[in-house]
Parts: structure tokens; sequence; C-alpha cells
């Protein structure tokens, strides 16, 4: 008995142990956000900030354009998500319970692109999006995007789960393909299209490559992209800024995650992927 | 047409609903596979297209009127010092960061799985965080965890008498902090695949195994391992395809360096097209993908062999 307890009591203190090494810099990010710039710099660091100030938070939505890139986050991360709900189970349904020529390799093709590395696409990408007078807008910062692999993947195995039945039985009633859609197939699919509305905004929240490329001023800046220019330009120096900086990129996300992580989890359990 | 006109009655009603059927199909498929012939299907090829050019940032807006140049961007690569070390660091971040990634989401799993109730959400919870968040603000962060005057990492080993390296400033720690925090950062991923798939293992097994006089060791290396090895496999591949990637990291921690010790492919590319040379930065990117899915087969083959 005693030795089960103390197994216990040791796996607690393992798991507790390692839940302070994941959890900690994110608590110490929040706790120096708030700290004079002097005292962030302090040999030894503090844990808990001596004196509280917002400074940094006011730097960064007075004198700097944080709530230009914070708005520009939100407008492509829920264009970005509208697109891929709607696209990616317009394709998953017709995949799944639709016959037509061309659907396995179609599917084959889609699942393939799931390998391709950002890198490969994104220089061809930014030679047709210039050309299409593209660069440096909201457009720009979308389109390639709209429509993913992993959404398509997706809704195509939640389809699949779904009874023929129920869509036959609307056939009969005589309502029409679209009707069917609309009105049957897409109520069916809530839990997978608020897991995919999730992930989907996750990732383009936090995406980073194609906007640090496409943007070109500050205006069209995405909050990871102005945080890595701020951190490797000019502005690197102040640590409280880019602290306060990563706490406007990381809290939105955290308060969404918190709310709705058993779709995130689920999400990843039946799929695998994040 | 005339033919469908001559068919018999019977035929003649199931035919064009039978098309009609078939248009539907692809009524569905065609916006997503509009945009995805445009923005997804059509970059890829012409990445490999013009990887054999000397296209050029100039060249941005004619793109058709550059020149073939065969394999020389390829070749050019092989005798680049700058991608040789990147391909190197990338290779030695893959092959130390998945192997610890995974070790550490396997511990993670097997931990919250062992009949500890309490909390199980709040740990799988706090562990899946950093997965969640923008790599850019993450690295900003352990740029600072990681400072060897004010950094925490370094104060905390101050504490109890290790005099702490400038993990980032000095080329023999450089790539390994990187690593390290990737694994940091992505074992919760692991751990929730690994957790659903321990959950999926019959317990009556570990009883059978025990009256047998099986130690825990011993269950973990007999059943656990063996049963776990799809979803070991499928965490190998899809960890090593991400790493293989390493871009932000770099980019905002180190800018590459300290010389060069932690330039990876993916950073080198992205310098390349900064220089406007698209071509050469094509070829690249290339050289990335075909890494890729080599890595994915090699697992494939080296993990999953025993599979039917």
């Amino acid at each position: 008995m005693t030795r089960d307890r103390l197994a216990k009591i040791s796996l607690y203190g393992i798991l507790s142990a390692g839940l302070l090494v994941v959890v900690g810099p994110f608590v110490w990010m929040l706790l120096s956000s708030f700290k004079p710039e002097a005292e962030i710099r302090s040999v030894p660091p503090t844990w808990w900030p001596s004196t509280w100030t917002f400074d940094n938070y006011r730097t960064l939505f007075d004198r700097l354009d944080f709530p230009q890139y914070f708005t520009n986050s939100v407008i492509v991360a829920v264009l970005v998500t509208v697109g891929n709900l709607l696209f990616c189970s317009l394709l998953g349904y017709a995949l799944a319970k639709l016959d037509f020529p061309g659907r396995k390799a179609l599917f084959l093709t889609v699942l393939g692109m799931l390998m391709v590395p950002g890198m490969v696409t994104f220089v061809p990408q930014f030679v047709l999006v210039s050309n299409l007078g593209l660069a440096n807008s909201y457009a720009g910062l979308v389109l390639p995007f709209l429509a993913g692999p992993f959404g398509v993947f997706l809704m195509r195995q939640f389809l699949l789960a779904i009874p023929d039945d129920l869509i036959e039985a609307a056939r009969i009633d005589g309502a029409g393909e679209w009707r069917i859609f609309w009105r049957v197939v897409l109520p069916l699919c809530k839990p997978a299209l608020a897991t995919l509305g999730i992930l989907t905004f996750l990732s383009s929240w936090n995406n980073f490559l194609w906007p640090l490329v496409v943007a070109t001023t500050d205006d069209k800046y995405t909050l990871p992209v102005a945080l890595a220019l701020y951190s490797i330009g000019q502005n690197r120096m102040y640590f409280g800024l880019l602290l306060a900086g990563a706490v406007v990129v990381v809290i939105p996300v955290l308060i969404v995650f918190l709310a709705l992580q058993k779709h995130f989890m689920r999400g990843i359990a039946t799929t695998g992927l994040k | 047409m005339t033919a469908l006109l001559e068919a018999p009655p019977a035929v003649k009603r199931a035919e064009p609903r039978k098309h009609r059927r078939k248009m539907i199909g692809w009524a569905f498929a065609a916006p997503f596979t509009a945009l995805f012939l445009i923005f997804g299907l059509l970059p890829v090829v012409a990445s490999l297209v013009m990887s054999v050019t000397d296209m050029r940032a100039t060249d941005l807006r004619t793109p058709l009127a550059v020149n073939f140049v065969g394999l020389d961007n390829y070749t050019r690569l092989f005798s680049d010092d700058l991608f040789v070390r990147s391909a190197i660091n990338t290779l030695i971040f893959v092959v130390v960061g998945v192997p610890l990634t995974i070790v550490a989401a396997l511990a993670a799993a097997n931990a919250l799985n062992s009949g500890l109730i309490r909390f199980r959400a709040l740990f799988r919870v706090g562990f899946y965080l950093p997965v969640v968040t923008s790599i850019v603000a993450i690295a900003v962060i352990w740029r600072f965890l990681l400072d060897p005057q004010a950094g925490l990492v370094d104060n905390l080993l101050a504490r109890i008498g290790v005099d702490g390296p400038a993990w980032l400033q000095d080329t023999r720690t450089s790539l390994g902090s990187l690593t390290v925090m990737a694994a940091w950062r992505n074992f919760g991923s692991l751990m929730v695949i690994f957790l659903a798939a321990l959950q999926g293992i019959p317990q009556d097994l570990y009883e059978a195994s025990r009256l047998d006089g099986a130690g825990r060791w011993q269950q973990f290396r007999r059943i656990t391992i063996p049963l776990m090895r799809p979803a070991l496999l499928f965490g190998a591949v899809i960890t090593g395809i991400g790493y293989l990637q390493l871009f932000e990291e770099p980019l905002v921690m180190t800018q590459g360096g300290p010389l060069s010790s932690t330039l990876s492919v993916s950073y080198h590319i992205y310098n390349q097209f900064g220089f406007g040379n698209y071509g050469y930065a094509a070829a690249a990117s290339y050289v990335l993908f075909v890494a890729i899915v080599a890595l994915s087969v090699l697992q494939f083959r080296l993990l999953g062999q025993r599979d039917d």
C-alpha cells in the first residue's frame, strides 16, 4: 500500500515539475510584460513585478500600430476560416457521398498536397499574387489559404461515418441537392465544422511565412509578422515591448483554446493532425 | 447525344439522371478544386519549372521570359557551403529533435494514463498549451529566458552553482537550444495522439501478463510499445515533416547565427528569395521536398516493417 502511495506521489511530483517547465515561461511572459524595462533587465530576474506598469501596452497600442496588426490578424483569420468551412465541406461531401468521375484522383491529389512544404509553393505563389496585383492586400493574404487540404480530409472522414439513408430519405422526399447539403448534411456536421473552424482560425492566426512575404507595408502586417520584425529590427532592445507584444499574440488564442479545448483534442485524436 | 436519344425508354430515363448525378458531384467539388488548382497545384508545378531556370526578382513581371538552365541551380546548391551547412544543421535538428519529442510525449502520455484520475485534464491542457501558441511569440519568450545575463535559465543554474553558457550566442549550444525548445513546444500534440492509442490497448492484456509474472517495464516493452507502433510511426512521420521545415525559431532567436550554426534549409531558401534568386530558391525548396518524402518513406520502412 505504502509503495503504491509513494509511486503515486512521485508521479504527481514529476508531472507537476513538467507542468511548471511547460507553463512557467508563459506565466513569466505575462508577469514580465507589466514590469518596467529596468526590472526586466535586472539581475537576478524577478517573478512578481515589484512595480506594476501598463507602459509597455500603452506604447504598443498608442505609439506603435498594434491595433492595426490585431485587426489585420482578425480579418485574415476570419476570412480564411469561413472559406475553409464552406469549400472543404462542399468537397468533403462530394468525396464522401456523391459519385463523379475523377473522384478518387482528386482526393489523392488533395491528400498529397499535405506533404508539400510551404517553402515549395511560396515563391511561385508570390509571383502569381504579385502579377494578379494582389501583393500587400487582404486578398493576397487570404486567397492561397481558402482551400486547405487538411479540411477536406477531416470533413470527408467525418461524412463517411454518416449513414446514406438520411440523405436518400431527403432525396426521396424530393429535396434538391443543394437543399439536402444545406439542411441535412451541414447540421449533421456541426462537431466536425467546430473542430475545423477552430483549427483553421488558429493556424491562420499563427501563420507566419506567407504574411511575412506578402505584407510589405505596416498597414497590412499581421501580429506574428509585426512581432518578428520588431524583435529583429531596431526595436529589438525593448524587452518589455516585445513581451507585451507576445502576450497580445498569445492571449486570444489561449482564451479560445481553453474555452473550446474538447474540440481540439477530438480533432487531433481523430485525424492525428493539428 | 444521338445515341442517347435512340436508346430504349428505360435507359433513356436512367441516363440523364446518372449524368446529372455526375454534374452535381463536380458542382460541389468545383469551388475548392478551382482554388486548389490555382493556388496549390499550379505553384507546386511552377516551382519545379522555376528550379530549372535563372529566374530572379527582376523577372517578377515577366515570369515566362526566363532562360532554361538545366540542372545548374541544383549543382550550384551542392557546392554552396551555406546550403550544405544548412542541410547538416537541419538534419541534426531532425535526428536529435524527433526522438527527443517522442520520448517526452511517450513519458507524458504514460504518466497520464497510469490510473491517475485527478487533474488529468489540467495536465493535458497544460502540456498542450505551447502547441497552440504562435512560434514567433514562443521564440520571443525563449530568447529572454535564455539570455546569459537577465535570463531565467542561467540565473536558476547559478543558484545551484552552475555557470550557464550563453545558449544562443555560442556555436556549441545554439542548435541544441533550438532543438530542446522545439521538443518543449511540440511534445504536447504527440502526447494527445499517444494517449488515444494507449486507451485503445485492452486492459486484460496487462492483467494476463501480470499473472505470468511480468513487471512494469516488461509490460511496457512487450505490450505497450508493440501495440502503439502505428501511433509511434505516425508521430515520427509528422514530427519529422515539421522539423525538416525549421524556420521561425532561428529567424527570431538567432538570425541563423552565430556563424551559421542555426541556419536551416528553409531559412536559407527564404534568404535566397530575399536576395532575388527565385530559381535557386525553388531548386533548394525541391530538395527539401524530396527530403521530406524520403524521410517519410524511410520511417515507414524502419518502423512499420512488422505491420501487415
